[in-house]
């Protein structure tokens, strides 16, 4: 069959366009440090809505709610965008804006610097410090694996003679340089600015094409009514049930379906958009607090507009790649897909486009956003580590002016380069071992439960240092003892509840109780962070 | 006052998304979307009126004032 190399081209014209767009945010560039780190708090209420969505949105808006609607059916939607719609809003509304302001009166850039200050801790920070950026790596890895589960297949036989041992497909190796130095780029040009201009466009660009894919998918099936009803029938509700299932190494059984339990402490996960530091530097960004209306009002329609399309897409897949077809087209390929795992079912956008669309064209513009949807993610998460080392490490008991603004920058930069090339090297070294999409869940859940933290820090005068170190540690406890529960990284509940459920009450319980036995915060404190 | 409206009716959201009565219904809502996804569409535009809602008349003004005259570092 001949290789067509259109899906190629357009994704090295996609990646052109996203450096060009950099090299011009790089020219706004003011070079200070707090121009680098927050975009001197310029960012309007459209450019904020596009970064902060596109910033929550990883490879998991396209590829992973397709697949996990292919795994477990329509309860997908309410578990993971609807709830987020709701919650994601109230975090904004209710953390982001004070936060926010908190930032601005007193010149915070960091979240650690927030709460060293609230909490009259310095001890504090170098806690929250490794805790935040273990969480975050996780978060890297989901981008970077699924860049490598995108592009291989996409490339697959382009190149026999360069990597036969890949069966002609971009290695990892190359696909993770070429990505992770695509956004090494822009955030290198014009730090935050570059990285909201690019979120901008990556967020566009990824929207846009999960709806173009709908549109094809559903009229290669014949119409939207066709294609829903050569769909299994146990996915189209949320009963749990089993399904038998082929798979290379056998058969195997896939739990369909979700438990109520479960449907409702999944709510948690979303909270994790309180603790996300990349997030929190985004919502520095801001120009003014008025910024915040457009992001709390149209953030779960843009969820709704990624989401509706792909979940419906996961669910028209399970027809198609059935054990018993209900009619003798489309071909029964469920081997193609038949893993158990999110390593698998992670490919069913693309085998699906591959398979009913057949135009290079389609297959490259779809990639193309699907890589826009990992990678405005990645410049934020890799941002925002460079500038929490810089400021809460670097910087911290460092009188002003012991380092420059260039030297701040350049510290940045420097530990960006150092986390890039660990993320790099762990997702070459976990590229086959991990679904990363349970992991990245493992990942929202420790910023989730952590937010037991964020909330009486800006709503309760009576939190005390003591108490948001008995929260910290309480939330780390026990998440460290559910994730090696789960096999470290696998599904897991506790009788049916999220154990992101338990740790945030384990952390909001440690915080109450300590808090009501230790010494207060002063009163200096207290007259700085809560409006009299 | 304001607040307490805000609470009350993030709490109502937050029960009305778990749709039990929905579990085990797959009837199509406009013959293609399944009655379970065609709810929880519908919650997402009701969700994000209510903090349209919220934005018209309950904004934060005093923040923004208060954040504007600050001693930053």
């Amino acid at each position: 069959m001949e290789v067509s190399y259109t899906p190629l081209v357009i994704i090295v014209i996609y990646l052109s366009l996203l450096l060009a767009m950099a090299m011009f945010s790089g020219k706004l560039f003011r070079g200070t440090s707090k121009d680098y780190f927050v975009a001197s708090h310029s960012i309007g209420p459209f450019m904020l809505l596009m970064s902060v969505f596109g910033t929550t949105m990883t490879a998991f808006a396209l590829v992973g709610s397709t697949g996990k609607s292919f795994q477990i059916g329509v309860g997908t939607y309410g578990l993971m965008a609807s709830s987020s719609g709701l919650i994601h809003a109230a975090c904004f509304f209710l953390i982001g804006i004070k936060v926010w302001a908190i930032a601005k009166r007193h010149g915070y850039v960091t979240q650690i610097q927030f709460f060293r200050s609230r909490f009259e801790s310095s001890a504090l920070g170098y806690l929250l410090f490794p805790i935040l950026v273990l969480l975050v790596i996780p978060y890297l890895l989901i981008g970077v694996i699924g860049s490598y589960r995108v592009l291989g297949p996409m490339t697959k036989g382009m190149f026999p003679d360069l990597f036969s041992s890949t069966g002609g497909s971009l290695p990892p190796w190359l696909i993770g340089i070429v990505i992770c130095g695509v956004v090494l780029a822009y955030i290198f040009a014009g730090g935050s600015r570059a990285a909201a201009w690019a979120n901008t466009f990556q967020t566009i660009v990824f929207m846009a094409m999960g709806v173009l894919a709908f549109l094809l998918v559903s009229k290669a099936f014949g119409g939207l009514s066709a294609a829903i009803e050569q769909a299994n029938a146990a996915h189209l509700v949320r009963t749990p049930s089993e399904l038998e299932i082929t798979t290379s190494a056998g058969k195997a059984i896939r739990d369909i379906g979700i438990h109520p339990v479960t449907f409702l402490t999944y709510m948690f996960i979303p909270l994790s958009v309180g603790m996300f530091p990349h997030l929190f530097q985004h919502w520095l960004t801001a120009k003014s607090a008025k910024t915040f209306k457009l992001t709390v009002i149209a953030h779960p329609l843009c969820i709704m507009v990624v989401w509706v399309p792909c979940v419906l897409l996961g669910l028209w897949a399970t027809g198609v790649f059935s054990p018993n077809p209900s009619s003798a087209w489309p071909p029964p390929a469920f081997k193609v897909i038949g893993g158990a795992g999110d390593a698998e079912v992670g490919k069913v956008l693309s085998v699906m486009i591959n398979m009913l669309i057949h135009k290079p064209i389609i297959v490259g513009l779809v990639t193309a956003g699907i890589l826009a949807a990992i990678m405005s993610s990645l410049d934020s998460q890799f941002l925002c580590l460079g500038t929490i080392f810089t400021n809460d490490v670097v910087l911290h008991n460092k009188p002003e002016g012991h380092f420059t603004d260039k030297q701040q920058v350049l510290i940045a930069r420097g530990f960006i380069v150092g986390i890039v090339a660990l993320t790099f090297i762990l997702s070459l070294l976990l590229k086959n071992v991990q679904n990363v999409f349970d992991l990245a869940v493992w990942s929202f859940s420790g910023f989730g439960a952590l937010t037991a933290l964020v909330i009486p820090a800006l709503y309760w005068k009576g939190a005390t240092k003591h108490g948001a170190f008995a929260c910290v540690i309480a939330v780390a406890v026990t998440w460290i003892f559910f994730f090696w529960k789960s096999g470290w990284g696998g599904e897991y509940t506790v009788a049916h509840i999220m154990p992101v459920a338990i740790c945030f009450m384990a952390g909001l319980i440690s915080m109450i109780v300590v808090s009501l036995f230790t010494q207060k915060p002063s009163e200096e404190t207290i007259r700085k962070f809560f409006v009299q | 006052m304001k607040r307490w409206v805000i609470v009350i009716g993030f709490i109502v959201l937050a029960v009305l998304h778990q749709d039990i009565w929905n579990w085990d219904k797959s009837n199509l809502v406009f013959g293609f979307l399944p009655v379970g996804l065609a709810y929880h569409a519908g919650y997402s535009i009701v969700a994000a009126l209510f903090w349209a809602g919220v934005v018209f008349f309950a904004w934060p003004t005093h923040l923004e004032e208060w954040a504007e005259g600050g001693d930053k570092k």
